[in-house]
């Protein structure tokens, strides 16, 4: 079967002056279709990097990329944008929702500019926004809503154009804990549904809602395997959390 | 592309800020109102000038003779044999005859003042006027009998008049190169009656005109006002004309023949010349809004840079974010333009009441702008807000997404 994300061999390196930072170090990863990943790691980890060029947003120094088979590490700003509209849903800590756009226009966004037609756009962006349970809103303002039901407009957002991956990038990072579990259940729910879901975080206590867990670590994979072994959560090194990591996942 | 909803969010976006959104229209606002108003003054002055024309009449040829020094000259004999030679071409001969004698009342003497010698039919009894626009003030005009018999008496400009007869000139006696004249009429102000003005002015019959000529030793230069039978035939009597004065003089450069149309032509392209001029400098203030819009916009590109980056995520391409905002420029001087217009269009109205409240005898005239200046205007209000919108909208579609959202 075909990998539906497919990092090889992929590096990015930044040139701070007269040194070479190695933002991503030689990574190499799959990811198959229905999958649930959550990409760990703390900050310098690479995995912000990992992210943009998963979601098409930058390109690899070297090393190759293929999204649904398709070569996309060579592809220039104008194709990467078809890319991202076409086959890539964000999710993004701070929403970036357009706040002089209502809700359903800023669910459209992604259809505007994927050509759909207008009432194919009503259409589809409010089915998205019947999933995400926020239908009735659909002509406020983005200021007019709390911050999970902002952050559940921006899922139908990520919806409304069907992509084949939803990035999630620190979905819950400036959410109260409440409505961080529910979005993360929403994730789940739409995981089960069929979606592939690849979760970017520095959180472990998120990142086990995930089925899959890959750890960053200096720009490289140091741990890639099932989001319930305990090694997933914790640095090889670092035993005393290894027993936290333990009582949190009630191994 | 998405020119529905860029087109709202750019009349969104201006109303949310309506104080900066004015400010930067200001520049178009002006340059169009400026343009608007001097194409409907230009064209308002050029049509009451026509009509004015018309009304004098379009079949008069003004012919200027200078004074050849020792030889013979064309006089008004010359012109009279003439009219009467070709009849089908010349209807009639008015002259206008320089003469140098000074001017004398009492002990005052009047150098400045200009003494012509003409016919009775310089004045125009049905329009109560001479050929030059001067009124009737007081007294009568130059008759036919005063001319055919050469009587010495002579009709007056307002600062004669005032000057030296504190205004009851008419019935006193003035001397010019030491001849005697009786003044008959009065004319009314038409400049500010003043020295050397369009004030300081006698008519006298022109068949003096030799004899005070001859005192005074002086040569000069010579008008005659010669009408043809009809518009049509002007150009034949000016022929027939230029044929006799080249006969004379055998030297083209003695003498000048206009006819009317030429005349109005002449005025035509002088006043388009005044008007471009005018309108290069209105343009430039359009330049000036035009960067007025480019600076804003480039304001508006970086305060805006994350919803760029939200837009580009979400896949516009840069094509996209450069329509949106060369859509906004655009409609912010598209806007500016139709304010621009409806001022201009107040203004010319303003303009057309005031002329006429302060110039009772440009009666007629009205500055009326055109359907063609109107479009053109707003059309290149767009353009220029197209134009320097351009290189905003370019930044714009250039920012890389990933620093575009992680700006604050």
């Amino acid at each position: 079967m075909e990998h539906l994300i497919e990092l090889r061999d992929v590096y990015k390196i930044y040139q701070m002056g007269d040194e070479a930072v190695h933002a991503l170090d030689g990574i190499s990863l799959t990811v198959d279709p229905g999958e649930f990943v959550a990409i760990v790691g703390q900050s310098g980890s690479g995995k912000s990097t990992a992210m943009n060029i998963i979601g098409c947003l930058d390109v690899p120094t070297s090393g190759t990329y293929h999204l649904a088979g398709v070569d996309v590490s060579t592809m220039d700003d104008d194709q990467q944008a078809e890319i991202r509209n076409k086959m890539l849903g964000f999710i993004f800590q701070q929403y970036n929702l357009i706040p002089k756009l209502n809700v359903l226009e800023n669910v459209e966004l992604p259809l505007l500019y994927g050509g759909v037609s207008a009432s194919e756009r009503h259409r589809r962006a409010m089915e998205a926004l019947e999933r995400v349970g926020l239908a009735d809103k659909c002509k406020n303002l983005p200021s007019q809503l709390s911050g999970g039901q902002q952050q559940r407009v921006s899922i139908a957002r990520a919806l409304a154009g069907k992509p084949s991956v939803i990035l999630a990038d620190e979905p819950t990072g400036a959410l109260d804990s409440r409505t961080g579990r529910e979005v993360l259940g929403f994730l789940q729910k739409l995981n089960a549904e069929g979606d592939t879901v690849v979760l970017i975080t520095h959180d472990n206590s998120i990142a086990v809602k995930a089925r899959r867990i890959v750890r960053l670590q200096d720009g490289r994979i140091i741990y890639d395997g099932d989001a319930h072994d305990p090694r997933a959560v914790v640095q090889p090194e670092d035993e005393a959390a290894a027993g936290e990591a333990r009582e949190v996942l009630n191994v | 592309m998405n020119v529905g909803q860029s087109f709202r969010l750019a009349i969104k976006s201006l109303l949310t800020s309506k104080a900066r959104a004015l400010l930067t229209m200001l520049g178009i606002i002006i340059g169009v109102a400026a343009v608007i108003v001097i194409v409907s003054l230009g064209t308002g002055m050029q049509t009451y000038m026509n009509s004015q024309f018309e009304q004098v009449g379009v079949n008069l040829i003004q012919v200027m003779v200078y004074e050849q020094p020792g030889n013979r000259n064309a006089d008004a004999d010359d012109f009279y044999e003439l009219a009467e030679k070709y009849p089908q071409y010349i209807d009639s001969v008015t002259p206008a005859l320089t003469i140098s004698g000074i001017v004398r009342h009492g002990a005052d003497e009047y150098e400045r003042t200009s003494v012509t010698g003409v016919s009775e039919t310089v004045y125009n009894p049905e329009t109560s006027q001479t050929v030059n626009g001067e009124q009737l003030e007081d007294g009568r005009f130059l008759s036919y009998v005063d001319v055919e018999r050469n009587q010495h008496v002579c009709v007056v400009g307002s600062y004669l008049n005032e000057a030296m007869f504190g205004g009851r000139g008419v019935g006193q006696s003035l001397t010019i190169g030491g001849v005697p004249f009786t003044v008959i009429g009065t004319m009314r102000e038409t400049a500010d009656s003043t020295e050397g003005s369009g004030d300081d002015f006698i008519y006298v019959p022109y068949g003096l005109a030799p004899q005070l000529n001859g005192a005074a030793g002086g040569s000069g230069m010579n008008g005659y006002l010669v009408a043809s039978t009809s518009e049509d035939t002007s150009s034949a009597a000016k022929g027939v004309i230029e044929s006799m004065l080249f006969r004379i003089y055998e030297d083209s450069s003695w003498y000048q023949v206009i006819t009317m149309a030429e005349m109005m032509s002449m005025m035509d392209s002088m006043l388009g010349v005044l008007m471009t001029i005018l309108i290069v400098i209105a343009a430039i203030s359009l330049v000036v809004g035009g960067i007025g819009i480019m600076n804003i916009m480039l304001v508006s590109v970086t305060e805006r840079t994350r919803e760029i980056g939200i837009r580009k995520s979400l896949g516009a391409k840069g094509r996209d974010i450069r329509g949106q905002f060369i859509i906004e420029a655009g409609t912010t001087s598209a806007i500016g333009g139709v304010i621009g217009i409806l001022l201009g269009i107040l203004l010319a109205n303003v303009f057309t009441a005031v002329v006429g409240m302060v110039m009772p005898t440009a009666e007629g005239f009205a500055a009326i702008p055109s359907a063609g200046g109107i479009l053109v205007s707003f059309g290149v209000s767009v353009g220029i807000g197209v134009l320097f919108g351009y290189l905003p909208a370019n930044k714009a579609a250039k920012l890389n997404p990933i620093d575009a959202l992680r700006y604050d």
